[in-house]
């Protein structure tokens, strides 16, 4: 690698996107296949792969089993969890969140969409949209990823047919515009042979677009984050007791929207304290601006009491303090919620107990069809609820910020996490 | 484009995000030092994440007695100069007292004692959390891993019924005598590893770095010749110039040959490399699915 090629990869960009699919859609075909093309596997992964599919007695090297890591997997050939996968290309690094596509793992979809800038949906050119593409597209509109790209793949069992592949994009657009979504796009792929994959389709010359990987590369992501409405949850205080920083008292946490300068008025939430903030430091230096994802220390003008679980925000742009919360919740565990059981709920770096007051509604994700005559919540449903909690919350909709909408329940007893929220105003 | 970070700089960020989640969430947790490099760069985030002040909880060192001798320079120079406190668990020690029993044979290794060592040295010192250098592009039973990883009362890990994940809200409640192994860099790859340690201009231990080594060629990669390891009839002793592309125990510890004495020039050899890291790892290669059954145990 030259210099050249050196300082280009200290400019790439980070992408996460997610793929939901089940065993015969090709999901970890085309994920091998991004891999593989992307010259991202090892000698030694593809030997151990080549080793693994002869052992199977099969002909072809199977790609998917670059994928599918633990052994129940391998032993049964599902994919039952979320794995993380990662390549690059000069442009961008990429973090694949690879999850199972069946009901039974919703709560997996649901993780691995809830940090991607993107989701995959794999559709088969020769069944069109079924149930699973309706849920999967439904799951990354309710996370709001904010694009979606729809591969319509096994195009080469359709005769790389350009009216098979229109009448799938109709197909799906009609059932789109019932979702959230705001950057929808479409590439006719063959994930076994590579068609538009990596490189151009020559089977396919009708299709004008961009090949898949080439879309990953170059779609905006810039604004996927919230620069608008500042908000920094305390994680914790830095106090270096050393004769050298006497006196110094730093907030340090992860700042979850907006754009933060030294000088500028601020309010913690709750106690409703103003200062100014003094400055911005990092070990690398103190800076001038500070934005979302980045981890900071604000240091304030004033010394007010300040601590874990506050929220440093603008005084004439906060969130709502509330403890009444309407949530779109995702229910992960086997042990169904009792009436009015009690939960801790975690929200950014703040922590209360919570009730589920009443259940309004659940979804059929396969339908988007409200339940109203079935209230128990179990394993994978999503249902709207109002949740009260014994303290207020710093919030806002999920769709304004996912840092600040977003929270989890936990249970009292196990300390497992049972569910995760999306909260609407 | 104005408000967008580099991808090493989010990563960073999130490390950052993840070590102070840690100590906010956790009375007594640890930091595992084991030398190589993933360790130093997960070191060298936490003093990033409390700069000013030190690192607020100490290193830990699971040491099997068969290290580089350059690694044990290195580890205690870096204790020196960040001020915190060193903790050493001794495999030696576990084998004196009876606790586990050392492998024999041409390929005995003391890998699969230090999860012993590793499960005492924290109960012993009431860690309720300790991270690791663990990133889950290594291995594929890694890349199931969380961020925040429950382990039970046994310190077992049970891939099947790990807590979901979400955003960036970790859960780290637990129970009396349970504990979290965590992973900050977990979202990191051997290249980013390299860039960072070229870009922040991190001190690293001089194996990684081409130098002459007496080596023998064994499971097909050059292993150092030292008094832990014993030279067969039909090996020969050879002077290579090598490099070594992860610090394990030095009895299992491949090096590859290399030219490459700079960082810069590291870098380039990692983005041509044509086999994964571990790839030399003696101890990955005893079944396909041996990472996860040492995991399982409790292993790092």
């Amino acid at each position: 690698m030259s210099t050249t090629n050196t300082n280009t990869y200290l400019n790439m960009q980070l992408l996460r996107f997610t793929t939901a699919g089940s065993v015969d859609d090709g999901k970890s075909t085309l994920i091998g296949r991004l891999l593989y093309d992307s010259k991202s596997i090892f000698e030694d992964q593809m030997d151990a792969v080549e080793n693994s599919s002869a052992k199977r007695g099969l002909e072809h090297v199977d790609l998917s089993l670059l994928t599918d890591g633990l052994k129940d997997e391998r032993e049964q050939g599902i994919t039952i969890d979320v794995a993380y996968r990662y390549f690059a290309t000069p442009r961008r690094k990429f973090i694949i969140a690879d999850t199972p596509g069946h009901i039974q793992y919703t709560r997996n979809m649901v993780t691995g969409a809830s940090t991607a800038n993107l989701a995959l949906i794999l559709v088969d050119v020769r069944n069109g949209v079924i149930e699973q593409t309706c849920r999967h597209s439904f799951i990354a509109s309710l996370l709001q990823i904010p694009h979606l790209v729809v591969c319509i793949n096994k195009m080469d069992l359709a005769d790389y047919s350009e009216e098979a592949y229109d009448k799938v994009v109709r197909e799906y657009k009609d059932f789109a515009s019932k979702l959230d979504v705001k950057d929808v796009r479409f590439v006719p792929i063959s994930a076994l042979h590579g068609d538009n994959v990596v490189n151009r389709s020559e089977k396919m010359s009708w299709y004008q677009g961009e090949t898949l990987l080439h879309t990953l590369e170059t779609i905006h992501i810039g604004s996927d984050q919230n620069h608008i409405d500042c908000r920094f949850p305390v994680q914790t205080v830095i106090r270096p007791h050393s004769d050298e920083y006497h006196d110094y008292r730093g907030y340090a946490g992860r700042i979850a929207g907006g754009v933060y300068k030294p000088g500028d008025e601020v309010v913690v939430l709750p106690s409703g304290f103003t200062s100014r903030i003094k400055s911005i430091e990092t070990m690398d230096g103190p800076v001038e601006e500070a934005f979302a994802p980045m981890s900071v220390t604000l240091n304030l003008e004033e010394d007010i009491d300040v601590s874990r679980g506050d929220m440093i925000v603008r005084p004439n742009n906060q969130p709502e303090m509330v403890q009444d919360l309407d949530v779109m919740l995702c229910w992960f565990n086997s042990k169904s919620p009792l009436p009015r059981a009690k939960y801790i709920v975690k929200h950014t770096s703040n922590e209360a107990r919570c009730m589920i007051k009443e259940v309004l509604y659940k979804v059929n994700i396969n339908t988007l069809h409200r339940i109203e005559d079935d209230k128990d919540i179990r394993m994978n449903e999503i249902a709207r609820v109002q949740l009260r909690t014994t303290r207020p919350l710093m919030v806002d909709d999920y769709n304004e910020n996912r840092n600040t909408g977003s929270v989890i329940l936990i249970d009292e007893a196990t300390n497992e996490t049972v569910a995760a929220g999306m909260v609407r105003l | 484009m104005r408000y967008s970070l580099t991808h090493l700089k989010e990563l960073e960020a999130e490390s950052i995000y993840v070590i102070r989640e840690v100590y906010a969430q956790f009375e007594n947790p640890a930091i595992l030092f084991s030398g190589g490099k993933d360790s130093i760069v997960l070191t060298h985030l936490a003093r990033k994440a409390f700069w000013p002040a030190k690192i607020p909880f100490p290193l830990v060192h699971i040491d099997t007695g068969h290290n580089f001798p350059e690694t044990m320079a290195f580890r205690n120079a870096l204790i020196e100069e960040l001020g915190c406190k060193l903790v050493v668990g001794s495999v030696q020690e576990s084998i004196d007292e009876g606790r586990v029993r050392e492998e024999t044979g041409k390929n005995a290794s003391r890998n699969a004692l230090q999860t012993t060592t590793l499960l005492d040295t924290i109960e012993r010192n009431g860690f309720d959390a300790c991270m690791g250098g663990a990133r889950r592009d290594e291995e594929k039973a890694r890349a199931k891993e969380r961020f925040f990883s429950h382990r039970d009362d046994f310190g077992q890990w049970d891939p099947k019924n790990q807590r979901p994940e979400l955003w960036n809200l970790f859960n780290g409640k637990k129970h009396e005598g349970e504990h979290f192994r965590v992973f900050p860099i977990s979202n990191w790859t051997e290249m980013d590893i390299w860039q960072y340690i070229l870009h922040e201009h991190i001190a690293i231990p001089s194996l990684y770095i081409a130098h002459k080594r007496d080596v023998i060629w064994r499971n097909n990669s050059w292993l150092p010749v030292s008094e832990h390891i014993k030279v067969e009839e039909h090996e020969t002793v050879e002077n290579k110039m090598v490099r070594f592309r992860t610090l394990g125990d030095i009895t299992i510890t491949g090096g590859v040959e290399s030219m490459a004495d700079t960082l810069a020039k590291i870098v380039e050899e990692v983005a041509a490399a044509r086999h994964t890291e571990r790839g030399n790892r003696a101890d990955d290669k005893r079944s396909e699915t041996s990472m996860e059954d040492r995991k399982k145990q409790g292993y790092f």
